[in-house]
């Protein structure tokens, strides 16, 4: 048994991260404890920066000279760390970002939300990027998807944002490592653009400015190239009773958890319910939808926050008759009899 | 014929876009010198700032990463861990290092990180259109203290060098001056000890160099360096502080 922070941990060092930074904040903190206990063992880098800045920055330069690297924070921290995300972005480097969501705005509290949906999607920081952004559920699903964000980060030299809630890093759950897993180590992967010192070779530049006129318009472009690229083949989701639902809940991370209880109780009552749980929330996964679209089912958004991903499921359906909403922030968590009382009230 | 004049081999045959008679360009030349007398062209790696010398990178035949504004010291820090057996400084002007940077200044030089810091005091932002800087002097006219720094509502001039001197982690701090060849010269020996004290792995250690900035000084090249002489280095005192 181990908490979600704990099993992203482990997953990051499974993956082969090497180096992380980050600075204490609730409810992720297990997360750094257990780094710092484990990355010296394996000969990593453990910093516990002096803000949330400081450690982003650091991910930026560890990445820049060719590391693994990964920092970790909740809501707050990660506003603090945008900047940074976005020269990440611009710089083209890898790097994996954990946000365990706490309720916002301001300090909010240490609740669990999902209230960093627009953030961590539509490009927090400035200017036109994105990260790509994967939701788990599970403890288990946790260890996995920090797994593929290193691997996914390192392939596309893109930052990566694992988005989990508070909920989720602090529950104790089995872990099981599956040695056939079939994520490929992004160890391997060469890194002809890193600062290692141009021993051999011409001199390389890790950077995101460019003056001369129409530099920065060309890197935008082949980035733009890039996420539509990205959007094409990185679409992760989880259908249940798509085939003949006529309502489907659509919902992520623990607010899926909860919608298949209410959708299992609903099933035995004899309630035709479907579930799609998107696994990336950037990508979204509009492939999920496609089947069902033209059809005059109904879908019902389950939020812990007030209709961010809803946002997504309406640009993809286009339909607003057949979408309604189901949400609850800051401490609040919709509980499987809303979601079955709001079914009830649709059909 | 001797040739004893050329451009060191980790510096770019590029032009220049410094003002005329800025500072930027001369310490750029005497980093590029001490590298290569070092031979430690293929080991060395440079974070440049945001200010005027953001694209520090352009002049410098050797690997550089940029970094946000301030955020140079959290780059190397991560860098020089990452990559130990590379040598690694920043580049860092006042606004940089002393204002938006301040807190990553005091907390890599508090970890004793082995960095080597060349950080340009000119008293002013270059960049951004001259307006005060942590580093700007009681008096001095500025885009935004038109009247002149006030003490009491802009406080003081901050010594930043002095600051870090009290903390266990740092062991070496110069301040220079670009006011004369000869302080050229005293600037080149400590920019290459700052060096050499990363590849013995002695700890953190920085260079503090007055440059002049004519542009917004309003001032002309040579008297800008006058005023350096008679004046910013009475604020700021010469010679080995730590
Ligand atoms: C977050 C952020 N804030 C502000 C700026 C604008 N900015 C660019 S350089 C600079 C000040 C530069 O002054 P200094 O560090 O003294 O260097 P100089 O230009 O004088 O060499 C500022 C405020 C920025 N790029 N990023
Ligand atoms: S503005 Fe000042 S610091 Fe910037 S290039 Fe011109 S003289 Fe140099």
């Amino acid at each position: 048994m181990i908490t979600g922070n704990e099993a992203i941990a482990e997953g990051a060092l499974d993956a082969g991260c090497r180096f992380y930074a980050g600075y204490p904040i609730t409810p992720q903190n297990e997360l750094p404890a257990y780094m710092s206990r484990r990355m010296p063992q394996l000969g990593g880098i453990f910093i516990q920066a002096e803000s949330e800045l400081a450690a982003i920055n650091m991910v930026f330069g560890a990445s820049a000279a060719g590391a693994l690297a990964m920092t970790s924070s909740s809501s707050p921290g990660i506003s603090l760390k945008q900047e940074g995300i976005s020269y990440i972005a611009g710089a083209r480097l890898p790097a994996v970002i954990v946000n365990i969501m706490r309720g916002g705005p301001g300090l909010g509290n240490i609740w669990p939300a999902q209230s960093d949906y627009f953030q961590a999607t539509k490009s927090g920081g400035h200017g036109d990027y994105h990260c790509l952004v994967l939701a788990p559920s599970t403890v288990q699903e946790a260890y996995e998807l920090v797994k593929l964000a290193f691997y996914l980060a390192e392939k596309y030299r893109n930052p990566a944002i694992l988005l989990a809630d508070g909920m989720l890093g602090q529950m104790m759950e089995p872990l099981v490592k599956n040695p056939k897993s079939k994520i490929p180590n992004p160890k391997d992967r060469r890194k002809e653009w890193a600062l290692t010192g141009c021993k051999g070779r011409a001199p390389n530049i890790v950077k995101s400015f460019y003056m001369r006129e129409g530099d920065l318009e060309k890197l935008n472009l082949a980035l733009q190239k890039h996420y539509q690229l990205i959007q094409a083949k990185e679409e992760r989701y989880e259908g249940l009773f798509l085939k003949d639902a006529q309502i489907i809940l659509v919902a992520y991370g623990t607010m899926a958890r909860i919608s298949k209880v209410a959708l299992h109780t609903l099933r035995q009552e004899g309630i035709k319910v479907g579930l799609i749980r998107p696994i990336a929330l950037w990508p979204f996964p509009k492939k999920a939808f496609a089947a069902k679209s033209s059809s005059k089912v109904r879908y019902l958004v389950v939020e812990m926050s007030y209709g961010q991903m809803l946002e997504d499921v309406l640009l993809t359906v286009r339909d607003k008759e057949q979408v309604e909403f189901l949400g609850r922030a800051g401490g609040g968590v919709p509980s499987a009899e809303e979601i079955i009382k709001k079914v009830k009230k649709i059909l | 014929m001797n040739k004893v004049y050329s451009r060191p081999k980790a510096l770019k045959d590029v032009s220049t876009h410094y003002c005329p008679g800025c500072g930027h360009g001369i310490v750029h030349r005497l980093i590029a010198e001490v590298v290569d007398e070092l031979s430690i062209r293929e080991r060395v790696i440079a974070v440049a700032p945001v200010g005027c010398a953001v694209i520090a990178y352009d002049y410098w035949a050797f690997d550089c990463s940029e970094a946000a504004h301030g955020r140079a010291l959290a780059v190397a820090t991560a860098i020089k861990r990452v990559r130990p057996e590379t040598i690694v400084f920043t580049y860092q002007g006042d606004g940089d290092l002393a204002a938006i940077g301040t807190n990553e200044t005091i907390h890599a030089a508090n970890r004793g990180e082995n960095l080597t810091v060349i950080f340009i005091n000119n008293a002013v932002y270059g960049m951004t259109g001259g307006q005060m800087a942590p580093t700007t002097l009681i008096g001095q006219k500025t885009a935004t203290t038109p009247l002149g720094r006030d003490a009491q509502l802009q406080g003081y001039p901050l010594k930043v060098s002095e600051l870090l001197a009290q903390l266990p982690g740092v062991k070496y701090i110069q301040r220079t001056s670009l006011q004369s060849v000869q302080d050229i010269l005293k600037t080149k020996q400590a920019i290459k000890e700052a060096f050499q004290n990363q590849m013995n792995g002695l700890g953190f250690s920085l260079v503090e160099i007055l440059s002049p900035c004519p542009t917004y000084w309003g001032l002309s090249p040579l008297k800008a360096l006058e005023w350096i002489k008679d004046v910013l280095s009475k604020e700021f005192p010469l010679g080995r502080i730590k």
